[in-house]
């Protein structure tokens, strides 16, 4: 009687798990498929180099894409700089309060809604720093946002450098420039480098902070003062705004996707090849 | 590390010099920082001191051309949203976290991660597009207008979902072997042993994602704002549409002026005071773990 009541347990506890996960799947099968199916028919070359025609319904995405590279350009040159200043220096030459009230802060702006940094990039950096709606206000802002998540996972992995080499690297007599920039570094090349990837994921999916920082116009950019149109920006407008855009907005989606998953496995093989390298010839 | 608290007296000039260019920068990434509760302050300041806080919470409703900035109806539909889309996404997540850990065959658990990652990092525009195009009109057969509170719970709850289920299995993963070990040798059964040794253990880091997963779906906007219907109305059933707090700055930000753009900027920091004290929840949760 026990017994049979324990096995009836186990199968009910299999079967909801089993169904919770095939649920789960599904779902993202279904999700993943209309994606593929809807864009792939929109995916060639000439849709990836020709401008949108008759609002995105017809034409390509060129000049869009075009304005996202350029945006993710300005976030990075701002935020590989900053991050990494902040990162050695929280790990290498601080600690207790200050370090404390620097790492609390990263994490308060970790969690604010992207939303809420669009109003800000908008006040800041669109009307009091005079830079109106360009892709120089978008990439900025989107800095503020991929700044806290650099910037954790830098630290993280200069952290995790075992002390014994700051020791070795001491006693050898480098000074502690010298040890960062040839022992430290590259050894945490790799949280540096996932943690630019999270960043980077995390810019291209943006849409809510490009909105109001960016803008809307989707000519080919001129400079960098110019508005340019973000590609989930675009996917936003074709498919709310839009009638008649929604196989483009797949299209673009798919794209965008794309780079995505492209991006992430660039980065990881660049990481590993660039430790190795650095750590076994020196 | 070990340099910490030599870091000013170190023979090196090169490594003074790099201290205190790298502690300058720090401090210019902490004033940036500041700048955005500054100035989201500052652009609210105008509605804030004009009729105080309380008239967020009182009045008919929001209509901003005649001075009403009533924002509860949005407040009730954000925390609907949130809550509904955690009610699906907890359970699902930590069930498909524990198929991972105690129930699946192993060749499966590598591609089952791989296909949460790629999804957590998937635009939340994607996911709106695609529940616009294809959840809503879904909706709408069975319950018009479609665009709903149920739409948005949905389309969130997909996107909260590898949060969760990566934050629960990891909490899983840390459970120690012995445990697991300990309570197979006592003869538990694998329901026994998942229900009273590995959830009860893996608790904390079960809640602290939750925790995580409840703060992007309050802050989400681009997903909801595209699948939610976006009218200013209390929601008294899953089939009305609803305007969330973040969905409302995006639709009338275009165009707004004076005080009621400062009525923006004061719900951006009513959100991301909520978005806070989760994170401080969250953050209280892990140190009281450890202790």
């Amino acid at each position: 009687m026990l017994k049979n009541s324990f096995r009836l347990n186990d199968l009910l506890m299999t079967i909801i798990v089993w169904l919770s996960a095939a649920l789960v799947v599904g779902a993202f099968l279904w999700l993943l498929s209309d994606l593929t199916l809807h864009g792939i028919a929109k995916l060639n070359w000439s849709f990836l180099v020709s401008a949108p025609e008759n609002a995105g319904r017809d034409g390509g995405i060129g000049p869009i894409l075009v304005s996202t590279l350029l945006i993710l350009g300005v976030a990075l040159l701002a935020t590989i700089p900053l991050g990494l200043g902040t990162a050695v220096y929280l790990s290498e030459f601080t600690s207790g309060a200050s370090a404390r009230s620097i790492r609390m802060s990263l994490n308060v702006l970790a969690g604010v809604p992207s939303i809420v940094f669009g109003l800000f990039g908008n006040a800041l950096f669109c009307i009091w720093l005079g830079l109106g709606f360009s892709i120089l206000s978008g990439g900025l802002t989107l800095a503020c946002m991929m700044l806290p998540i650099f910037i954790r996972s830098t630290e993280a992995g200069l952290s995790a450098v075992a002390t014994e080499w700051r020791h070795g690297a001491a006693a050898l007599g480098l000074t502690q420039a010298a040890a960062l920039w040839h022992v430290l570094l590259p050894a945490a090349a790799p949280a540096i480098i996932a943690g630019l990837m999270l960043s980077i994921g995390r810019a291209l999916a943006e849409t809510a902070a490009l909105i109001f920082t960016s803008g809307y116009v989707d000519r080919m950019p001129d400079s960098l003062s110019d508005s340019g149109r973000a590609l989930s920006v675009h996917i936003y407008d074709l498919s709310m705004n839009v009638t008649g855009g929604d196989q483009s907005a797949y299209g673009s989606a798919l794209v965008l996707i794309i780079l995505l998953v492209v991006i992430n496995n660039v980065a990881a093989s660049l990481a590993n090849r660039f430790l190795s390298q650095r750590i076994t010839s020196s | 590390m070990i340099w910490s608290r030599h870091s000013i007296s170190s023979p090196s000039r090169a490594d003074a010099t790099l201290a205190r260019i790298t502690g300058g920068i720090a401090l210019a990434v902490v004033i940036l920082l500041g700048l955005v509760l500054m100035l989201l302050v500052r652009e609210s300041w105008p509605v804030l001191v004009d009729g105080g806080w309380t008239r967020f919470f009182v009045g008919d409703g929001w209509f901003p051309s005649s001075g009403q900035f009533n924002l509860l109806a949005m407040l009730w539909a954000t925390l609907a949203a949130s809550l509904g889309a955690l009610f699906v996404a907890v359970p699902l997540g930590v069930l498909s976290a524990v198929f991972s850990r105690f129930y699946s065959p192993s060749w499966l658990i590598m591609p089952l991660r791989r296909v949460m990652v790629l999804l957590a990092g998937i635009p939340s525009v994607v996911y709106g597009l695609w529940g616009l195009t294809v959840l809503v009109p879904l909706i709408a057969n069975w319950e018009p207008p479609g665009a709903s509170l149920l739409s948005a719970i949905l389309i969130l709850a997909l996107m909260i979902l590898p949060t969760v289920a990566l934050t629960s299995e990891a909490a899983l993963a840390a459970v120690a072997t012995s445990h697991l070990q300990g309570a197979a040798a006592l003869g538990l059964s694998r329901t026994g042993i998942v229900l009273g040794v590995a959830l009860p253990a893996a608790r904390v880091g079960i809640l602290t994602g939750a925790l995580l997963a409840a703060m992007r779906a309050l802050g989400e906007t681009m997903a909801v704002l595209m699948v939610a219907g976006n009218v200013v109305q209390t929601p008294s059933s899953l089939f009305d549409p609803v305007r969330v707090l973040t969905a409302n700055i995006a639709l009338e930000m275009p165009y707004a002026a004076g005080d009621h753009r400062a009525a923006l900027f004061a719900s951006g920091l009513l959100l991301m005071l909520i978005v806070t004290v989760l994170a401080w929840l969250a953050g209280r949760i892990g140190t009281h773990s450890n202790a």
